[in-house]
Protein backbone atom coordinates (compact mmCIF):
# COMPACT_ATOMS: atom_id res chain seq x y z
CA UNK A 1 0.00 0.00 0.00
CA UNK A 2 2.88 2.39 0.50
CA UNK A 3 4.24 1.51 -2.56
CA UNK A 4 1.42 2.46 -4.49
CA UNK A 5 0.32 5.69 -2.38
CA UNK A 6 4.31 6.80 -3.41
CA UNK A 7 3.71 5.62 -7.02
CA UNK A 8 -0.22 6.20 -8.15
CA UNK A 9 -0.19 10.27 -7.70
CA UNK A 10 3.30 10.81 -10.20
CA UNK A 11 1.54 8.56 -12.53
CA UNK A 12 -1.82 10.10 -12.39
CA UNK A 13 -0.34 13.52 -12.81
CA UNK A 14 1.62 12.23 -15.81
CA UNK A 15 -1.39 10.86 -17.68
CA UNK A 16 -3.46 14.02 -16.39
CA UNK A 17 -0.92 15.71 -18.89
CA UNK A 18 -0.92 13.44 -21.99
CA UNK A 19 -4.25 13.60 -21.77
CA UNK A 20 -4.83 17.45 -21.58
CA UNK A 21 -1.62 17.80 -24.34
CA UNK A 22 -3.54 15.21 -26.33
CA UNK A 23 -7.00 16.97 -26.18
CA UNK A 24 -5.83 20.38 -26.80
CA UNK A 25 -4.14 19.40 -30.08
CA UNK A 26 -6.70 17.64 -31.25
CA UNK A 27 -9.11 20.62 -30.20
CA UNK A 28 -6.72 22.93 -32.13
CA UNK A 29 -7.14 21.02 -35.10
CA UNK A 30 -2.60 21.87 -34.83
CA UNK A 31 -0.67 20.71 -37.75
CA UNK A 32 2.68 21.23 -36.38
CA UNK A 33 2.47 19.91 -32.88
CA UNK A 34 2.33 16.17 -32.51
CA UNK A 35 -0.10 14.28 -30.35
CA UNK A 36 1.05 11.55 -27.82
CA UNK A 37 0.35 8.79 -30.43
CA UNK A 38 2.53 10.48 -32.82
CA UNK A 39 5.23 10.78 -30.96
CA UNK A 40 5.03 7.39 -29.74
CA UNK A 41 5.02 6.45 -33.54
CA UNK A 42 8.06 8.70 -34.14
CA UNK A 43 9.86 7.07 -32.12
CA UNK A 44 9.19 3.38 -32.78
CA UNK A 45 10.37 5.11 -36.09
CA UNK A 46 13.90 6.23 -34.73
CA UNK A 47 14.42 3.25 -32.80
CA UNK A 48 13.38 0.77 -36.10
CA UNK A 49 16.13 2.55 -38.69
CA UNK A 50 18.80 2.45 -35.73
CA UNK A 51 19.22 6.39 -35.23
CA UNK A 52 18.29 6.54 -31.62
CA UNK A 53 20.65 4.22 -30.50
CA UNK A 54 23.11 6.21 -32.13
CA UNK A 55 22.26 9.36 -31.17
CA UNK A 56 21.74 8.42 -27.51
CA UNK A 57 25.31 6.77 -27.89
CA UNK A 58 27.14 9.51 -29.09
CA UNK A 59 25.73 11.72 -26.33
CA UNK A 60 26.43 9.47 -23.44
CA UNK A 61 30.13 9.17 -25.06
CA UNK A 62 30.27 12.54 -24.82
CA UNK A 63 29.01 13.12 -21.53
CA UNK A 64 30.91 9.98 -20.01
CA UNK A 65 33.91 11.15 -21.53
CA UNK A 66 34.07 14.45 -20.70
CA UNK A 67 32.62 13.56 -16.96
CA UNK A 68 35.10 11.25 -16.32
CA UNK A 69 38.36 13.53 -17.14
CA UNK A 70 36.37 16.01 -14.99
CA UNK A 71 36.46 13.65 -11.89
CA UNK A 72 40.08 12.90 -12.58
CA UNK A 73 40.99 16.22 -12.32
CA UNK A 74 38.31 17.57 -9.42
CA UNK A 75 39.23 14.91 -7.08
CA UNK A 76 42.68 14.88 -6.27
CA UNK A 77 42.88 18.81 -7.15
CA UNK A 78 39.94 19.14 -4.48
CA UNK A 79 42.06 16.99 -1.90
CA UNK A 80 45.10 19.56 -2.46
CA UNK A 81 42.71 22.20 -2.12
CA UNK A 82 41.16 20.84 1.19
CA UNK A 83 44.21 20.16 2.85
CA UNK A 84 46.79 22.19 1.66
CA UNK A 85 45.67 26.14 3.05
CA UNK A 86 48.31 27.94 0.36
CA UNK A 87 46.39 25.80 -2.53
CA UNK A 88 43.14 26.85 -1.21
CA UNK A 89 44.14 30.53 -0.81
CA UNK A 90 45.43 30.63 -4.14
CA UNK A 91 43.11 28.62 -6.80
CA UNK A 92 39.83 29.29 -4.83
CA UNK A 93 38.97 32.70 -5.63
CA UNK A 94 39.53 31.76 -9.39
CA UNK A 95 37.41 28.64 -9.20
CA UNK A 96 34.68 30.66 -7.80
CA UNK A 97 34.80 33.39 -10.23
CA UNK A 98 34.59 30.52 -13.15
CA UNK A 99 32.01 28.47 -11.87
CA UNK A 100 28.99 30.75 -12.27
CA UNK A 101 29.90 31.11 -15.88
CA UNK A 102 27.56 29.37 -17.41
CA UNK A 103 29.22 26.45 -20.15
CA UNK A 104 26.94 27.24 -22.39
CA UNK A 105 29.11 30.56 -22.67
CA UNK A 106 32.12 28.57 -23.56
CA UNK A 107 30.96 27.88 -26.80
CA UNK A 108 31.54 30.19 -29.31
CA UNK A 109 35.36 29.69 -27.31
CA UNK A 110 35.21 26.24 -27.41
CA UNK A 111 34.61 26.09 -31.18
CA UNK A 112 37.16 28.29 -31.88
CA UNK A 113 39.81 26.33 -30.05
CA UNK A 114 38.25 22.55 -30.87
CA UNK A 115 36.27 23.39 -33.90
CA UNK A 116 32.77 21.17 -34.34
CA UNK A 117 33.88 17.51 -33.51
CA UNK A 118 33.60 15.48 -30.69
CA UNK A 119 36.27 17.47 -28.58
CA UNK A 120 33.95 21.20 -27.92
CA UNK A 121 31.16 19.27 -26.48
CA UNK A 122 33.32 16.73 -24.18
CA UNK A 123 35.17 19.75 -23.59
CA UNK A 124 31.99 21.85 -22.17
CA UNK A 125 31.18 18.78 -20.25
CA UNK A 126 34.49 18.80 -18.53
CA UNK A 127 34.08 22.63 -17.58
CA UNK A 128 30.59 22.48 -16.49
CA UNK A 129 31.25 19.60 -13.74
CA UNK A 130 34.37 19.92 -12.97
CA UNK A 131 33.93 23.15 -10.85
CA UNK A 132 31.15 21.88 -8.93
CA UNK A 133 33.18 18.40 -8.26
CA UNK A 134 36.06 20.04 -6.78
CA UNK A 135 34.12 22.46 -4.89
CA UNK A 136 32.76 19.46 -3.06
CA UNK A 137 35.90 17.83 -2.58
CA UNK A 138 37.38 20.50 -1.43
CA UNK A 139 34.41 21.63 1.19
CA UNK A 140 34.66 17.47 2.19
CA UNK A 141 38.40 17.44 3.11
CA UNK A 142 37.23 20.93 5.18
CA UNK A 143 34.17 18.85 7.16
CA UNK A 144 36.34 16.31 7.93
CA UNK A 145 35.41 16.07 11.81
CA UNK A 146 38.75 16.88 13.98
CA UNK A 147 38.15 13.59 16.29
CA UNK A 148 39.13 11.76 13.62
CA UNK A 149 42.03 13.38 12.41
CA UNK A 150 42.83 13.39 16.11
CA UNK A 151 43.15 9.31 16.43
CA UNK A 152 44.82 8.93 13.13
CA UNK A 153 47.73 11.83 14.73
CA UNK A 154 47.54 9.49 17.77
CA UNK A 155 47.71 6.00 16.46
CA UNK A 156 51.25 7.74 14.58
CA UNK A 157 50.08 6.54 11.07
CA UNK A 158 51.66 7.13 7.85
CA UNK A 159 50.23 10.09 5.42
CA UNK A 160 49.50 7.74 3.49
CA UNK A 161 47.59 5.17 5.86
CA UNK A 162 46.62 8.97 6.99
CA UNK A 163 44.89 9.73 3.40
CA UNK A 164 44.09 6.39 2.14
CA UNK A 165 41.97 5.16 5.36
CA UNK A 166 41.16 8.86 6.99
CA UNK A 167 40.87 11.53 4.73
CA UNK A 168 39.79 9.88 1.48
CA UNK A 169 36.78 7.68 3.17
CA UNK A 170 35.70 10.51 5.17
CA UNK A 171 35.55 12.60 1.54
CA UNK A 172 34.09 10.37 -0.32
CA UNK A 173 30.40 10.67 0.88
CA UNK A 174 31.05 14.58 -0.30
CA UNK A 175 33.16 13.28 -3.38
CA UNK A 176 29.93 11.67 -4.53
CA UNK A 177 27.23 14.00 -4.09
CA UNK A 178 29.69 16.50 -6.28
CA UNK A 179 29.58 13.72 -8.63
CA UNK A 180 26.24 13.55 -8.82
CA UNK A 181 25.91 17.19 -8.99
CA UNK A 182 28.16 17.33 -11.79
CA UNK A 183 26.56 14.48 -13.84
CA UNK A 184 23.58 16.14 -13.81
CA UNK A 185 25.25 19.32 -15.08
CA UNK A 186 27.05 17.30 -17.86
CA UNK A 187 23.75 16.05 -18.82
CA UNK A 188 22.18 19.56 -19.32
CA UNK A 189 24.95 20.62 -20.72
CA UNK A 190 25.88 17.80 -23.86
CA UNK A 191 22.33 18.80 -25.19
CA UNK A 192 23.24 22.28 -25.62
CA UNK A 193 26.47 21.70 -26.79
CA UNK A 194 24.89 19.37 -29.29
CA UNK A 195 22.39 21.62 -30.90
CA UNK A 196 25.31 24.39 -31.91
CA UNK A 197 26.67 21.51 -34.66
CA UNK A 198 27.85 18.21 -35.18
CA UNK A 199 26.49 15.43 -37.00
CA UNK A 200 24.81 13.52 -34.15
CA UNK A 201 23.63 13.21 -30.60
CA UNK A 202 20.30 13.92 -28.62
CA UNK A 203 21.01 17.44 -28.71
CA UNK A 204 21.63 17.25 -32.35
CA UNK A 205 18.21 15.25 -33.14
CA UNK A 206 16.25 18.21 -31.73
CA UNK A 207 17.31 20.64 -33.85
CA UNK A 208 17.66 18.84 -36.79
CA UNK A 209 14.36 16.83 -36.57
CA UNK A 210 13.24 20.97 -36.42
CA UNK A 211 14.97 21.75 -39.49
CA UNK A 212 14.44 18.96 -41.58
CA UNK A 213 10.60 19.57 -42.15
CA UNK A 214 8.90 20.62 -39.15
CA UNK A 215 9.08 16.73 -37.03
CA UNK A 216 7.72 18.06 -33.98
CA UNK A 217 6.97 14.28 -32.99
CA UNK A 218 10.34 13.58 -32.86
CA UNK A 219 11.55 17.01 -31.30
CA UNK A 220 9.42 15.84 -28.04
CA UNK A 221 10.17 12.41 -28.60
CA UNK A 222 14.10 13.49 -27.87
CA UNK A 223 12.91 15.61 -25.09
CA UNK A 224 11.45 12.75 -23.45
CA UNK A 225 14.53 10.28 -23.97
CA UNK A 226 16.77 13.26 -22.68
CA UNK A 227 14.47 13.69 -19.84
CA UNK A 228 14.64 9.85 -18.79
CA UNK A 229 18.29 8.91 -19.52
CA UNK A 230 18.84 11.90 -16.97
CA UNK A 231 16.20 9.97 -14.32
CA UNK A 232 18.70 6.94 -14.62
CA UNK A 233 21.85 8.86 -14.82
CA UNK A 234 21.12 10.35 -11.60
CA UNK A 235 19.63 6.51 -10.37
CA UNK A 236 23.23 4.91 -11.06
CA UNK A 237 24.84 7.91 -9.05
CA UNK A 238 22.40 7.45 -6.12
CA UNK A 239 23.67 3.84 -5.91
CA UNK A 240 27.15 4.97 -5.12
CA UNK A 241 25.60 6.48 -2.25
CA UNK A 242 24.30 3.00 -1.21
CA UNK A 243 28.34 1.77 -0.51
CA UNK A 244 28.52 0.71 2.95
CA UNK A 245 31.49 2.57 3.13
CA UNK A 246 29.55 5.53 2.42
CA UNK A 247 26.39 4.93 4.00
CA UNK A 248 27.42 6.58 7.64
CA UNK A 249 27.30 10.29 5.90
CA UNK A 250 23.56 9.44 4.20
CA UNK A 251 22.03 7.34 6.90
CA UNK A 252 20.54 8.49 10.14
CA UNK B 1 56.74 1.76 40.60
CA UNK B 2 58.87 4.24 38.36
CA UNK B 3 57.19 7.49 37.47
CA UNK B 4 55.31 7.30 33.74
CA UNK B 5 53.66 10.61 33.69
CA UNK B 6 55.17 13.72 34.69
CA UNK B 7 53.27 16.80 34.99
CA UNK B 8 55.51 19.73 35.86
CA UNK B 9 53.68 23.50 36.09
CA UNK B 10 51.47 23.13 33.47
CA UNK B 11 49.64 26.08 32.56
CA UNK B 12 47.56 27.38 29.53
CA UNK B 13 45.67 30.51 28.66
CA UNK B 14 43.56 31.04 25.70
CA UNK B 15 42.61 34.38 24.13
CA UNK B 16 38.35 34.85 24.01
CA UNK B 17 36.28 38.44 22.94
CA UNK B 18 36.99 39.29 27.11
CA UNK B 19 40.40 39.13 27.11
CA UNK B 20 42.97 36.42 28.22
CA UNK B 21 40.98 33.36 29.75
CA UNK B 22 43.36 31.70 32.03
CA UNK B 23 42.77 28.34 32.24
CA UNK B 24 45.12 26.15 34.01
CA UNK B 25 47.42 27.59 36.39
CA UNK B 26 50.98 26.02 37.55
CA UNK B 27 49.38 22.15 37.73
CA UNK B 28 52.02 19.75 38.80
CA UNK B 29 51.59 16.21 39.43
CA UNK B 30 52.84 12.41 38.77
CA UNK B 31 51.06 9.02 37.84
CA UNK B 32 53.50 5.59 38.33
CA UNK B 33 53.74 3.26 36.55
CA UNK B 34 50.58 0.72 36.58
CA UNK B 35 48.53 3.40 38.68
CA UNK B 36 45.16 4.70 37.29
CA UNK B 37 44.59 7.71 38.34
CA UNK B 38 41.59 10.17 38.01
CA UNK B 39 41.13 13.94 37.96
CA UNK B 40 37.48 15.34 38.95
CA UNK B 41 36.24 18.80 39.23
CA UNK B 42 33.71 21.71 38.17
CA UNK B 43 32.42 21.51 34.50
CA UNK B 44 34.48 24.20 32.44
CA UNK B 45 37.24 24.10 34.64
CA UNK B 46 39.57 22.81 32.23
CA UNK B 47 40.07 19.20 32.49
CA UNK B 48 39.62 18.59 28.65
CA UNK B 49 42.70 21.35 28.56
CA UNK B 50 44.46 19.16 30.53
CA UNK B 51 43.84 16.05 28.86
CA UNK B 52 44.83 17.16 25.70
CA UNK B 53 47.83 18.43 26.90
CA UNK B 54 48.82 15.46 28.79
CA UNK B 55 47.77 13.58 25.62
CA UNK B 56 50.49 15.70 23.49
CA UNK B 57 47.68 17.00 21.57
CA UNK B 58 48.31 20.94 22.78
CA UNK B 59 51.31 22.46 23.93
CA UNK B 60 51.44 23.96 27.26
CA UNK B 61 52.03 27.91 27.45
CA UNK B 62 54.06 27.13 30.69
CA UNK B 63 55.70 24.07 32.66
CA UNK B 64 56.09 20.50 30.73
CA UNK B 65 55.02 17.22 30.69
CA UNK B 66 57.23 14.14 30.72
CA UNK B 67 56.46 10.34 29.86
CA UNK B 68 58.91 8.03 31.18
CA UNK B 69 60.85 11.22 31.94
CA UNK B 70 61.43 11.96 28.05
CA UNK B 71 59.91 15.83 27.38
CA UNK B 72 56.58 14.91 25.53
CA UNK B 73 56.68 17.13 22.05
CA UNK B 74 53.63 14.91 19.93
CA UNK B 75 50.61 12.45 20.29
CA UNK B 76 52.01 8.79 20.74
CA UNK B 77 50.48 5.32 19.97
CA UNK B 78 52.09 5.15 23.42
CA UNK B 79 49.09 6.62 25.50
CA UNK B 80 45.94 6.37 23.33
CA UNK B 81 43.44 9.32 24.10
CA UNK B 82 39.37 7.78 24.71
CA UNK B 83 37.10 10.76 24.66
CA UNK B 84 33.39 11.36 25.18
CA UNK B 85 32.72 11.78 21.50
CA UNK B 86 34.24 8.88 20.12
CA UNK B 87 36.64 8.70 17.14
CA UNK B 88 35.72 4.90 15.65
CA UNK B 89 36.28 5.85 11.80
CA UNK B 90 32.35 4.89 10.57
CA UNK B 91 33.74 4.21 7.71
CA UNK B 92 35.63 1.15 8.42
CA UNK B 93 34.36 -1.72 9.98
CA UNK B 94 35.30 -3.04 13.03
CA UNK B 95 38.13 -5.24 12.87
CA UNK B 96 39.25 -2.64 9.78
CA UNK B 97 39.28 -0.07 13.01
CA UNK B 98 41.15 -2.17 15.35
CA UNK B 99 43.79 -3.01 12.54
CA UNK B 100 44.07 0.72 11.91
CA UNK B 101 46.80 1.60 13.90
CA UNK B 102 48.78 -1.66 13.92
CA UNK B 103 51.84 -0.43 11.46
CA UNK B 104 54.30 -2.87 11.84
CA UNK B 105 52.43 -6.62 11.80
CA UNK B 106 51.81 -8.94 8.56
CA UNK B 107 48.66 -8.75 7.64
CA UNK B 108 47.42 -11.78 8.92
CA UNK B 109 48.53 -11.18 12.45
CA UNK B 110 47.12 -7.79 12.46
CA UNK B 111 43.63 -9.73 12.09
CA UNK B 112 44.43 -12.16 14.89
CA UNK B 113 45.52 -9.39 17.01
CA UNK B 114 42.40 -7.79 15.92
CA UNK B 115 39.67 -10.05 16.45
CA UNK B 116 41.78 -11.05 19.56
CA UNK B 117 40.57 -7.94 21.22
CA UNK B 118 37.22 -7.45 19.12
CA UNK B 119 36.64 -10.63 21.74
CA UNK B 120 38.04 -9.38 24.61
CA UNK B 121 35.87 -6.33 24.80
CA UNK B 122 32.68 -8.53 23.74
CA UNK B 123 32.61 -8.18 20.28
CA UNK B 124 32.96 -11.51 18.59
CA UNK B 125 30.11 -11.50 15.66
CA UNK B 126 30.18 -8.00 14.75
CA UNK B 127 34.18 -8.06 13.23
CA UNK B 128 32.72 -7.19 10.02
CA UNK B 129 29.71 -4.41 10.90
CA UNK B 130 30.06 -0.68 10.45
CA UNK B 131 30.11 1.25 13.36
CA UNK B 132 26.50 2.72 12.48
CA UNK B 133 25.45 -0.76 12.54
CA UNK B 134 26.39 -0.76 16.38
CA UNK B 135 24.65 0.18 19.67
CA UNK B 136 26.34 2.94 21.58
CA UNK B 137 27.78 0.87 24.40
CA UNK B 138 29.52 -1.35 21.31
CA UNK B 139 31.00 1.70 19.83
CA UNK B 140 32.64 2.12 23.27
CA UNK B 141 33.89 -1.17 23.36
CA UNK B 142 35.22 -0.70 19.60
CA UNK B 143 36.94 2.34 20.61
CA UNK B 144 38.50 0.35 23.87
CA UNK B 145 39.55 -2.31 21.96
CA UNK B 146 41.48 -0.04 18.77
CA UNK B 147 43.50 1.62 21.83
CA UNK B 148 44.03 -1.90 23.21
CA UNK B 149 45.37 -3.36 20.37
CA UNK B 150 48.24 -1.01 20.06
CA UNK B 151 49.60 -2.40 23.13
CA UNK B 152 49.78 1.47 24.64
CA UNK B 153 51.18 2.03 27.70
CA UNK B 154 48.76 5.39 29.31
CA UNK B 155 45.51 4.91 28.47
CA UNK B 156 43.99 8.56 28.60
CA UNK B 157 40.10 8.48 29.24
CA UNK B 158 38.34 12.11 28.69
CA UNK B 159 34.99 11.16 30.23
CA UNK B 160 34.75 7.76 28.45
CA UNK B 161 31.45 6.36 28.89
CA UNK B 162 29.80 10.00 30.00
CA UNK B 163 27.51 9.57 26.77
CA UNK B 164 25.85 6.44 27.73
CA UNK B 165 22.84 5.41 29.93
CA UNK B 166 23.67 4.40 33.91
CA UNK B 167 23.13 1.12 33.74
CA UNK B 168 25.61 0.75 30.34
CA UNK B 169 27.95 3.23 31.96
CA UNK B 170 28.39 0.66 35.43
CA UNK B 171 29.13 -2.05 32.82
CA UNK B 172 31.77 -0.35 31.18
CA UNK B 173 32.94 0.26 34.26
CA UNK B 174 33.33 -3.75 35.20
CA UNK B 175 34.70 -4.00 31.54
CA UNK B 176 37.23 -1.70 32.03
CA UNK B 177 38.55 -3.34 35.40
CA UNK B 178 38.58 -6.63 34.20
CA UNK B 179 40.58 -5.74 31.10
CA UNK B 180 43.13 -3.49 32.95
CA UNK B 181 43.30 -6.66 35.82
CA UNK B 182 45.02 -8.35 32.31
CA UNK B 183 46.75 -5.67 30.92
CA UNK B 184 47.96 -3.46 33.37
CA UNK B 185 47.96 -0.01 31.89
CA UNK B 186 48.43 3.27 33.62
CA UNK B 187 45.11 4.76 33.32
CA UNK B 188 44.35 8.44 33.08
CA UNK B 189 40.74 9.13 33.53
CA UNK B 190 38.76 12.59 33.80
CA UNK B 191 35.59 12.68 34.69
CA UNK B 192 32.81 14.21 36.43
CA UNK B 193 31.89 11.72 38.27
CA UNK B 194 32.83 11.36 41.34
CA UNK B 195 31.68 7.34 41.60
CA UNK B 196 33.30 6.43 38.40
CA UNK B 197 36.73 8.25 39.97
CA UNK B 198 35.97 5.56 42.98
CA UNK B 199 35.19 2.76 41.59
CA UNK B 200 37.96 2.93 38.82
CA UNK B 201 41.35 5.22 40.29
CA UNK B 202 43.71 4.47 42.72
CA UNK B 203 44.34 8.24 43.33
CA UNK B 204 41.64 11.03 42.70
CA UNK B 205 42.30 14.80 42.20
CA UNK B 206 40.19 17.26 42.41
CA UNK B 207 40.79 20.28 40.28
CA UNK B 208 39.33 23.88 41.51
CA UNK B 209 37.48 26.33 39.28
CA UNK B 210 39.16 28.75 36.86
CA UNK B 211 42.06 29.10 36.93
CA UNK B 212 42.18 25.76 37.26
CA UNK B 213 44.74 24.49 40.27
CA UNK B 214 45.24 21.53 42.24
CA UNK B 215 42.67 21.61 45.25
CA UNK B 216 43.41 18.34 47.06
CA UNK B 217 43.91 14.63 46.13
CA UNK B 218 42.26 11.81 47.27
CA UNK B 219 43.89 8.17 47.87
CA UNK B 220 41.49 5.38 47.06
CA UNK B 221 42.77 2.60 49.33
CA UNK B 222 39.43 0.10 48.45
CA UNK B 223 41.37 -3.51 46.94
CA UNK B 224 38.86 -4.35 43.80
CA UNK B 225 36.03 -5.38 43.56
CA UNK B 226 34.69 -2.37 45.37
CA UNK B 227 31.38 -2.53 46.64
CA UNK B 228 30.55 1.10 45.86
CA UNK B 229 27.23 1.30 48.60
CA UNK B 230 30.12 0.41 51.89
CA UNK B 231 30.26 2.78 54.51
CA UNK B 232 33.79 3.79 53.53
CA UNK B 233 33.00 4.21 50.23
CA UNK B 234 30.38 6.60 50.33
CA UNK B 235 32.31 8.70 53.22
CA UNK B 236 34.90 9.10 50.48
CA UNK B 237 32.25 10.41 47.90
CA UNK B 238 31.14 12.78 50.03
CA UNK B 239 34.56 14.14 50.87
CA UNK B 240 35.06 14.88 47.83
CA UNK B 241 31.54 15.93 46.74
CA UNK B 242 32.32 18.25 49.66
CA UNK B 243 35.60 19.45 48.46
CA UNK B 244 33.29 20.20 44.82
CA UNK B 245 31.64 22.58 46.60
CA UNK B 246 28.79 19.71 47.04
CA UNK B 247 26.48 18.43 49.54
CA UNK B 248 25.76 15.09 49.19
CA UNK B 249 23.15 14.69 51.87
CA UNK B 250 20.50 16.77 49.89
CA UNK B 251 22.17 14.39 46.26
CA UNK B 252 19.81 11.22 46.01
CA UNK B 253 20.78 9.67 42.49
CA UNK B 254 24.10 9.26 41.15
CA UNK B 255 26.91 11.72 41.77
CA UNK B 256 26.85 14.45 38.87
Amino acid sequence: MIQAKRVLPPIAVIALIVGAWWAVVVATNSVVFPTPLQVMTGTFELIKDGTLWQHIGASLFRVGTGFLLAVMVAVPLGLWMGWVKGAYVTLNPIFQMLRPISPIAWIPIAILWFGVGDVSPIFLIFISSVFPMIVQTTVGVHTIEQRYLRAAANFGVSRYTLFRQVVIPAVLPQIIVGMRIGLGVAWLVVVAAEMIALRSGLGYLIMDSRNAGNRYDLVVAAMIIIGLIGLLLDGLMRLLEGLKSVRWRYAH
Amino acid sequence: MPTRISVEGVGKSFASEHGMLHVLDNISFEVAEGETVAIVGPSGCGKSTLMNIIAGFDRPDSGSVKIDGELLRKPSSRGILISQQGSVFPWLTVQQNLMFGLNAHAHEEKIRLADHYAAMVGLNGFENRYPHELSGGMLKRAELARALVVKPEILYMDEPFSALDALLHLRMRNELLRILEEERHTVLLITHDVEEAIHIANRVIVLSARPTTIQTTFDVPFPHPRNLSSAPVQELRSAILRELGVDSYSNYGRSE
